[in-house]
């Protein structure tokens, strides 16, 4: 078949016909959309992809906006925000986007993770999309935590020390390390640009190529489901899965409607509760940084509080390092050990719904023990709260570490050969 | 062109062995060059984030007079020595000697690392004198600042001290850290010395 030309008998105008013989405009949007088939069974849990694209893309325009009139300094940048929300024509509104945007992120994402969890997407052949789905994740983390420098309040600073420090955890190099990355000797205002330079354009620019090559990935191997079978096992003559949909107008009329669910909750809580009882939006960070006092008790904003949590469950030395290294090692570990996930599933089908009892109570538990730290990460430190944050910090890495296991000498049930409503 | 039609012979094969071989040697020289290349452009690139000339420069020693504090307070408004907190805390003759038995609960009572403090503060009080304490305020764990507790019945050591609220660190009025808290260490103490009896110099 020669391919050179597009053929004229598509609906194309004479103008998409003029850009296909020099574009693959036609040829992508087929690929992409309206010949891309995803599985007819797909539900709720797969809205949350889309509408974290929605939601990157209102963090790019409200981000920008913000830095129109956000000053990168130490003197300046405190005052800055107080401007943009008071004086600067509807300068509260884009900041509430922004900010709330940045903890509706990752309840959009997190929940897109828990679906691969639980339909077993991370498996073969979907490998290389969840490993670049933890890149993600982890760009995700940084802008987070660059970001939250930048208002200059007192919680950034500290908060942002905090975490600074624990790079000075690291045996040899850590002092050293954690004073390149401030670029001084305590947080600063050059902390404070370096992190401004990286949180406007290095981490934005990082999310969205790996997006797009998250995208790429999906389309390459296909939507996995919640029965977790491959619909490509079972074609029409033409090529097409006999359980696939095209992707338009078919999903894309309900992921419309998501969004625009979506939109309505988000903005309720725009308008009406932006600071959300302090989980948004922290009290302290209301008075201006002071380098010579750490607020009355300091935790980071509610997406980082499992693994917080976690860190501070390490109150041990062990093998002569001390317990703030290993709470360092912990708090990675926990954050990274999702990537191997593929090869730790060792259970003949893929789908929560078949896996057997073991498999639902460990992925019931890690739920329960994520949420657990979560909620533990916000409170002071207790003696209670911090045993019961090293149960939930042991059942959290059992899920993973035992799923080798688990995984093999549970009963199972069949999967179906087409899938399931 | 199709490669099945090729009559391939023995010196041809030899020949494109050697070849390969050159081959493989050029990419690996090329290759090698080029990591040296790309580590010599990063070099500018990493360098420009250590700490510039004008930080480093910002360490100018500070006087403070402590001539007006009393037993059991801390300075107040806290000083900035390169711009981190210092605390310095005035003793009574009680809690002098107190520091001196109550010692069970603490990781390192007699400041054995020496990373902590200069040689002349290496004993109970932790300081030059043992009326004046001078302590960097921040705390030996993830570098919050810790508070000053004045409360006579601080939980472990009895005698107030300094109470970290980020993670509940707990140090006693000589900057020295309690077991089984976060912090590893004792509080850091600065060079200092007393210029007379009432003017210290940090730094
Ligand atoms: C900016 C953040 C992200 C965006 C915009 C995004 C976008 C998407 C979209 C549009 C889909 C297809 C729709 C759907 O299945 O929901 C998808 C699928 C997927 N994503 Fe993401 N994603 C993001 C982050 C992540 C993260 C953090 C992970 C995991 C660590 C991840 C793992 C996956 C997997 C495994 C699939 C295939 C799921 C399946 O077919 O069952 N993604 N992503
Ligand atoms: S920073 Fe003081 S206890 Fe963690």
């Amino acid at each position: 078949m020669e391919k050179t030309k597009p053929q004229e008998s598509q609906s194309g105008t004479g103008l998409m016909n003029w850009i296909d013989a020099r574009f693959p405009a036609t040829e992508t949007i087929e690929y992409h959309a309206s010949k891309y088939y995803a599985p007819k069974n797909v539900n709720f849990w797969y809205y949350f992809g889309w509408l974290s694209m929605i939601v990157l893309i209102m963090q790019l325009l409200s981000g920008l906006w913000l830095t129109m009139n956000y000053v990168p300094s130490g003197a300046g940048a405190f005052a800055s925000v107080e401007y943009i929300m008071r004086d600067v024509e509807y300068g509260w509104l884009i900041r509430y986007l922004h900010s709330t945007g940045a903890s509706f992120f990752f309840i959009v994402v997190y929940a897109h993770m828990y679906r691969a969890l639980a339909y077993g997407s991370y498996r073969g052949p979907r490998e290389l999309l969840w490993l670049i789905g933890m890149a993600i994740f982890i760009a995700l983390m940084a802008e987070g935590f660059l970001g939250y420098l930048l208002p200059w309040g007192n919680m950034s600073y500290w908060g942002a020390q905090v975490i600074v420090s624990l790079f000075g955890a690291i045996p040899v190099i850590g002092p050293d390390l954690m004073e390149w990355i401030r670029g001084d000797f305590l947080m600063s205002e050059t902390t404070l640009n370096r992190f401004f330079a990286l949180h406007v354009i290095a981490l934005p620019l990082v999310l969205v190529m790996l997006v797009f090559v998250h995208i790429v990935a999906l389309h390459h191997v296909g939507s996995n489901n919640p029965d977790g079978i491959e619909i490509k096992k079972n074609k029409d003559e033409n090529g097409v899965p006999l359980d696939g949909i095209a992707f338009h107008p078919y999903i894309t009329i309900h992921d419309i409607h998501a969004t625009v669910v979506f939109l309505f909750i988000f903005c309720a809580v725009v308008f009406f509760a932006p600071e959300m009882g302090g989980y948004f939006l922290e009290k302290p960070n209301f008075e201006m940084a002071d380098p010579l006092k750490t607020p009355d008790h300091i935790a980071p904003v509610w997406y980082y509080t499992p693994f917080y949590a976690m860190l501070r469950a390490a109150t041990y030395p062990f093998l002569g390092l001390p317990a703030k290294f290993w709470g360092f090692v912990v708090m990675v570990g926990a954050i990274v050990i999702p990537a191997v996930l593929p090869w730790l599933d060792r259970s003949p089908v893929k789908s929560i719904r078949y896996k057997g009892r073991l498999s639902k109570a460990m992925l019931t538990m890690f739920v329960i023990s994520f949420f657990i730290l979560g909620y533990l990460g916000t409170q002071a430190p207790s003696k209670a709260g911090t045993i019961a944050a090293q149960i939930c910090t042991a059942i959290y890495f059992a899920y993973f570490v035992l799923m080798p296991w688990y995984t093999r000498v549970e009963q199972t049930k069949p999967e179906p050969e087409r899938v399931t409503g | 062109m199709s490669d099945g039609d090729v009559v391939r012979d023995a010196s041809q094969e030899a020949g494109e062995a050697a070849s390969s071989s050159r081959r493989y040697f050029l990419i690996q020289a090329t290759s090698a060059v080029g990591a040296v290349g790309a580590v010599g452009a990063a070099w500018p690139f990493v360098m420009y984030w250590t700490p510039s000339a004008k930080a480093r420069a910002l360490g100018a020693p500070v006087r403070v007079d402590v001539s007006k504090l009393a037993p059991g307070e801390m300075l107040s408004p806290i000083v900035a020595w390169r711009g981190k907190p210092i605390f310095i805390v005035a003793r009574d003759k009680a809690t002098i000697d107190a520091l001196k038995v109550d010692t069970a609960e603490l990781a390192d009572p007699d400041s054995v690392n020496p990373e902590q403090q200069p040689d002349f503060a290496a004993n109970a009080w932790r300081s030059e004198r043992p009326e004046i304490g001078v302590y960097l305020g921040i705390c030996t764990h993830l570098g919050c600042s810790p508070k000053h507790v004045v409360s006579n019945n601080f939980e472990d050591t009895g005698q107030g001290g300094f109470f970290c609220p980020c993670h509940g660190s707990k140090f006693d009025l000589a900057g020295r850290v309690v077991k089984g808290v976060p912090a590893p260490d004792n509080l850091e103490v600065p060079p200092y010395r007393f210029e007379s009896d009432s003017v210290i110099i940090i730094g």
